[in-house]
């Protein structure tokens, strides 16, 4: 249904997805402006940081695809439209997920993923079968780990309900943090993503241990293929946050 | 008078937005910290790139966080509120009113941005001047300087909002011109990286377009990247831009209130 809405607007609708392809493209355009002047950031390469960017937008995209819905949940708290969907007979996450689902959030995928192939032929990786599953898996578990931190995000909100922007921090901020290689931030940032919210295992420490590049913490190298332990780690406590939430929810009765 | 109670009104409006404003603090300081620490790695690579160094680059970066809500770098501001009045028709409403439209939200959107200034401002460039080493002014008369500029590209940043709202009487649903004007300000005010640093003619056409003078030409002020003769130029072409764009949106005004038809019911 939000679909066809949005198509409704033809002009409006391809300037939006175009607004969207060319909105993530813009960080990017930035990474070639500055590489425009350097040959190396943080000791990593063009197609390196590419890569980093890629991974976690393709992540980043797939999450916000399926729930980049449920930031407007403060919303709805708000104006007490939630209590609408209360009364419906379908779990309350599946509706506000599909909720003004927009499918210009394609644009976000579609630069991420041009740009990960673009990279791809250009890193130095000896590529073997394991190395080459490595990919898809880090990004199906980067995903999961960003839908995680949507949903807890989401959450909150039942709390806080004007704070939607504290989640975006996390999300885009996480992705924009990311999309740069960890030894260029300091040891107690790149230690907070990896221990605190463990937004390092979306691709930092695969990415390190695929381009052979050492962790600037010194981890154990199993470390490196946790991924899917966190991804799904992340989501049962997501999950739990998320009916702590909806059990706490007080409507505003307007 | 009129309009500064307006302006009063939107400027208490957007404080009642606190858990909103604490929050856009957060996330302002997070991504202030992010972008500090690529430019810090940039400029460990090259030193002095754009005429800047380290402190001024970094004095650039939390410019631009306390810049983002303040300037609407990201384009809306309130006035989408405008456009969905103009695609909902309730713009006629408005028409009628013995006020001017765009004198109205010009007002508005002055409050907002001083509200948003003291809110969203102070609190990441105290939070980034704490964390790292920043070239900041000493002097009152640069910081005074400094606001003056800020306050001319409110004005070009509304005069290019107030256009874009606008072009909903003709588009309709003007969200998604919205999105890529937004972008276009993101990109050419320096908000994405410094225009100094854009290379060769990018950035000299970069610099003369009308976004410059909502972020690059007050971050320059405050870094002292302008001073003496720049510094009255970049004001000059912030005043001007800001004439040329509010005279082309009451001409895009009135011929747009022109075009509207009330239905009675």
């Amino acid at each position: 249904m939000w679909v066809r809405s949005a198509l409704a607007y033809r002009t409006s609708f391809v300037m939006m997805a175009v607004g969207n392809f060319a909105a993530n493209g813009l960080d990017f355009v930035a990474i070639m402006l500055m590489f425009s002047r350097i040959d190396a950031l943080g000791g990593f390469s063009l197609p390196e940081v590419a890569f980093l960017y890629g991974t976690s937008g393709v992540s980043l995209g797939l999450a916000d695809l399926l729930l980049g819905s449920v930031e407007g949940l403060g919303r709805r708290v708000r104006d007490g439209t939630l209590d609408t969907l209360l009364l419906r007979p379908v779990p309350v996450f599946a509706q506000i997920a599909a909720d003004r689902f927009a499918l210009r959030r394609l644009g976000r995928i579609t630069q991420a993923v041009l740009v990960l192939g673009w990279s791809l032929p250009l890193l130095p990786v000896d590529w073997t079968v394991g190395r080459v599953l490595m990919v898809p898996l880090m990004v199906v578990c980067g995903a999961a780990i960003f839908a995680a931190v949507f949903t807890a995000g989401a959450a909150f909100q039942f709390w806080a309900q004007d704070a939607a922007e504290v989640q975006n921090s996390f999300t885009y901020g996480g992705n924009a943090m990311l999309q740069y290689p960890p030894t260029v931030f300091a040891r107690e940032l790149v230690r907070g993503v990896t221990f605190l919210v463990p937004l390092a295992f979306v691709n930092w420490l695969p990415a390190l241990r695929l381009l052979g590049h050492p962790d600037p913490l010194g981890l154990p190298g199993w470390v490196d293929f946790m991924g899917p332990v966190v991804a799904a780690l992340m989501c049962a406590g997501a999950g739990l946050a998320w009916r702590l939430g909806l059990r706490a929810y007080r409507s505003t009765g307007s | 008078m009129w309009y500064v109670a307006v302006a009063a009104g939107s400027f208490r409006r957007y404080a009642t937005y606190r858990i909103a404003t604490v929050a856009g603090v957060f996330t302002n300081t997070v991504f202030g910290f992010i972008v500090a620490y690529t430019y810090i790695a940039l400029w460990d690579e090259r030193p002095h790139l754009g005429g800047y160094d380290q402190a001024q680059a970094l004095a650039f970066v939390w410019t631009a966080q306390a810049l983002l809500a303040t300037a609407a770098l990201m384009g809306g501001g309130g006035l989408d509120e405008l456009q969905e009045r103009i695609r909902t028709g309730d713009i006629a409403v408005d028409l009628y009113r013995p006020a001017d439209l765009q004198l109205w939200w010009l007002a508005a959107d002055l409050g907002r941005a001083g509200l948003q200034l003291i809110g969203r401002g102070v609190v990441p460039m105290a939070v980034g001047a704490l964390a790292f080493p920043l070239a900041l002014p000493g002097d009152p008369l640069t910081w005074g300087c400094f606001l003056l500029s800020v306050l001319f590209g409110v004005l070009v940043s509304f005069a290019l909002r107030y256009l874009v709202a606008l072009a909903s009487f003709w588009l309709l649903d003007g969200a998604g011109l919205a999105l890529i004007s937004g972008l276009a300000c993101m990109f050419f005010s320096g908000m994405v990286l410094p225009l100094r640093v854009f290379p060769g003619a990018l950035g000299e056409v970069a610099q003369v377009l009308p976004w410059a003078a909502v972020l690059q030409v007050p971050a320059d002020v405050l870094v002292g990247a302008r001073s003496g003769g720049a510094l009255w130029r970049g004001l000059v072409f912030q005043a001007a831009w800001g004439v040329a764009l509010l005279a082309l949106g009451r001409l895009v005004q009135s011929a747009a209130t022109r075009k509207v038809v009330v239905h009675g019911g």
